[in-house]
């Protein structure tokens, strides 16, 4: 059996960049990965989800509802929508920053109000990413402040997580990406420790 | 080891191969094998203006002795289909391999057809990989293979393959392909009835040839698992079953068509009951029975809509009727939407304030179908909205109706609007035709067109004149306008389409905003009446504040455009200093 995390938020959140940056973290600590992507019309600021199974052997590449081990949300709506994919007794970790949908902007409709609570049933891990991003130096790197939040609950080494964010992400905001990535594991790691 | 996506991996084994022509049209999730296949050494790859293009350029390229590299999404083969079934009478010169990208599920495409009813219906043999390795070797194979039989040989795949990163053990190239160069054979390549006839014969003794062949292929797998349960299937869907059901014997077929019938034939004698399980199609079941096997139903039924999970299968298998896949109630949902300062925005306002019927066509652009812009009557298929506004203004004739506007994006209009605008030009028809000329093929991830003058190699190119072009078609009314100027682009409407009889062309030419990269000042909201009429132009920047409704622009998502402040009656948006 494999362990599948499925990794989801709204096109432009640098959820592929962040599922390529574990698939490989995956594979330097000897594992087997699939990584599945969605490309194309779903990226222009839809929800999008990025499937990453790893393990001693991998089969089907995709998270069904109820078969994902970890869900890491790039966004809360997103982290509720996505909820029926965690398995029981799964982790859910959540960026806590809202993107709202265009329906919601125009006001056709409006924000669920149990958002929260029912993330907080689900035992989720929120975490303020953008705030994070932003005391370390950069909001763009949010995504990196999530895989931080991830890497403390797997089991990787963290300088293979480390090594592959600075062969991921440009040379010129490795610095930038490392602290958010150690930020977010920090955030996290006093949490589940 | 690394970790590679099917494209990559099916541009690696073309290119271990030797392969050295590469042509194709960019379609999701088909595109990043020719843009992986562009960056490896001693290759020429090129986009072409469409899939019928790209397969022609390369047969040429295979009879003068080269091995080359095709693709293209499920709906390209449906454009590249001519040259395609007479190539399989014609054969090859050097190895020739077309990838046919699937797309159940419709993540980025019109339809969910099946590409196998292609390699059955044209005769061309059809390999299945089932992750990178299998991509990749297939490929590296199907070259030879090629060769050796004659004729192009097919690689499907579908999103799961195409877009899934699995682990991949690269190889050296073979050798560079030496181009033997072209020996002239009327009686090969010349497919007039007195030269096709025998070819039809070549053709049905190859695929005698291929039918031994595919039972003798490794490509298939034979995995023993218990009696009771056999399984047939391939790709992806494979994976899904070793998950789903790990007690089943299962054929994985690596060779689809023409299908291995012994080897079939002996799984089916060897398990009680015999399930296919394939995506959004019937073409293994109904080949399957053809070869007088009894296929079993599962006890639920799989739906035929849609892409394949494990626990799709699984449940169809276990007695659970289907999977919950009910969302949280009240969810909001999310559909993509233009960009922030997509240049497109103001041309789909302005036509629903006009009232237009609006023939759409394939790109970004197709998202002006969605509130609240929802401006769209029809898309088909490439180029369709330039031939279907023909048909709408043909149909309404010289009724009272609404005026009737095709909207082409620039590199469709190349693929195939431009011969639908020739057709319309030669009949005389009326009506306005919209080239929204972004000056890129946005939705692919900006490839190069003859509209930009961008190559896949970045060599020497051409931009094509499209206000040249189209004058030259006799049209008298082009006219080039900003889409960011709201007066120009309602006047320009307006002024086309208040003329009945005549053919109008406006080239709205503004670049992606992808591609510019520009970020000006935001704008901001300063003394909102909370009229809401910036809320109906869709952008992701503007939203209304839930109690007040007043808007408010998200200053971080804002490029500066300025499209919004040409709609607020009141001047209460500004840019920021």
């Amino acid at each position: 059996m494999s362990t599948k995390v499925l990794l989801c938020g709204v096109g432009g959140q640098g959820t592929i960049l962040a599922a390529h940056v574990l698939a490989q973290t995956a594979l330097c600590c000897d594992q087997n990965v699939k990584v599945s992507e969605i490309h194309g019309m779903a990226q222009r600021g839809g929800a999008v989800t990025t499937d990453v199974a790893f393990g001693e052997h991998v089969e089907s590449m995709v998270c069904d509802s109820g078969s994902a081990d970890i869900v890491v949300s790039f966004e809360l709506i997103e982290a509720l929508r996505n909820l029926p994919m965690l398995k029981n007794g799964g982790r859910i970790i959540s960026n806590k920053e809202i993107i709202k949908p265009a329906s919601v902007l125009t006001g056709k409709a409006s924000m669920p109000h149990n958002i929260q609570e029912e993330l907080s049933k689900a035992n989720a891990l929120l975490v303020p990413a953008h705030d994070i991003a932003l005391e370390v130096g950069n909001a763009k790197t949010s995504n990196m402040v999530m895989l931080g939040a991830l890497s403390a609950l797997l089991d990787f080494d963290v300088s293979a997580w480390e090594k592959t964010v600075q062969d991921f992400v440009p040379p010129k905001t490795i610095e930038a990406n490392i602290a958010a990535f150690r930020a977010g594991r920090a955030s996290i790691a006093e949490k589940v420790m | 080891m690394e970790l590679l996506s099917g494209n990559e991996a099916i541009a690696q084994g073309a290119w271990e191969a030797g392969a050295t022509i590469g042509a194709a049209y960019p379609g999701t999730p088909s595109t990043e094998t020719m843009e992986a296949f562009a960056r490896k050494p001693n290759v020429y790859a090129e986009w072409c203006t469409n899939e019928k293009v790209a397969v022609e350029v390369a047969l040429g390229a295979s009879a003068a002795g080269a091995r080359t590299l095709v693709t293209m999404k499920h709906v390209g083969v449906n454009v590249a289909a001519d040259p395609l079934f007479t190539a399989a009478y014609t054969g090859v010169g050097g190895g020739m391999v077309v990838l046919a990208a699937d797309d159940p599920g419709m993540y980025s495409s019109q339809n969910e057809q099946d590409s196998h009813y292609y390699a059955q219906a044209a005769h061309i043999p059809m390999l299945d990989p089932s992750d990178s390795q299998e991509a990749l070797d297939f490929t590296k194979e199907a070259y030879s293979l090629s060769e050796r039989f004659d004729v192009p040989f097919f690689i499907r795949s579908t999103v799961r393959i195409s877009h899934t990163r699995t682990t991949v053990e690269t190889g050296e190239r073979i050798s560079e392909n030496d181009i033997k160069g072209y020996e002239s054979d009327p009686s090969k390549w010349v497919m007039m009835p007195a030269f096709a006839k025998p070819r039809r014969k070549v053709q049905l003794e190859r695929i005698d040839a291929l039918r031994k062949w595919a039972d003798e292929c490794s490509f298939n797998k034979r995995i023993d698992g218990v009696q009771a349960l056999g399984i047939i299937c391939s790709g992806a869907v494979y994976q899904h079953v070793l998950e789903a059901l790990p007690q089943a014997s299962i054929l994985k077929l690596g060779v689809t068509w023409p299908l291995p019938e012994k080897t079939i034939k002996e799984f089916a004698d060897k398990v009680d009951a015999l399930y296919v399980i394939e995506e959004a199609s019937t073409y293994l079941t109904d080949a399957v029975k053809a070869l007088g096997v009894k296929v079993s139903k599962p006890p639920y039924s799989i739906s035929l809509a849609g892409e394949l999970t494990p626990g799709l299968i699984k449940n169809a298998f276990n007695g659970l009727a289907s999977i919950d896949y009910s969302n949280i109630d009240g969810l909001p949902a999310r559909p993509p939407a233009l960009c922030p300062g997509c240049p497109h925005r103001l041309v789909f306002r302005e036509l629903k304030r006009l009232k237009a019927i609006v023939t759409g066509d394939i790109g970004c652009y197709t998202l002006g179908a969605l509130p609240p812009l929802a401006c769209m009557d029809t898309c088909v298929d490439m180029g369709a909205s330039v031939s279907m506004a023909h048909g709408f203004e043909l149909a309404l004739g010289t009724s009272e109706h609404r005026p009737v506007v095709a909207v082409v994006g620039d590199s469709t209009f190349a693929h195939s609007g431009l011969s639908s605008l020739i057709s319309t030009a030669y009949n005389k028809g009326a009506g306005t035709v919209c080239i929204l000329d972004n000056r890129t093929t946005a939705m692919t991830g900006r490839q190069g067109n003859p509209f930009n003058g961008k190559t896949l190699q970045d060599r020497p190119s051409r931009e094509l004149d499209i206000e040249g072009i189209i004058s030259a078609l006799g049209i008298d009314n082009v006219n080039l306008v900003d889409p960011n100027d709201m007066m120009a682009v309602r006047s320009a409407l307006k002024e086309a389409t208040s003329n009945t009889d005549r053919l109008d062309v406006i080239i709205f030419r503004s670049p992606c905003v992808l591609l510019s990269r520009i970020k000006n000042k935001p704008y901001v909201v300063t003394n909102c009446t909370g009229c809401g009429v910036c809320l109906t132009l869709g952008c992701p920047a503007i939203g209304k504040q839930a109690e007040s409704g007043l808007a408010y622009i998200d200053t971080e998502l804002c490029i500066g455009c300025g499209q919004c402040a040409q709609y607020c009656r009141f001047d209460a948006i500004v840019q920021s200093e």
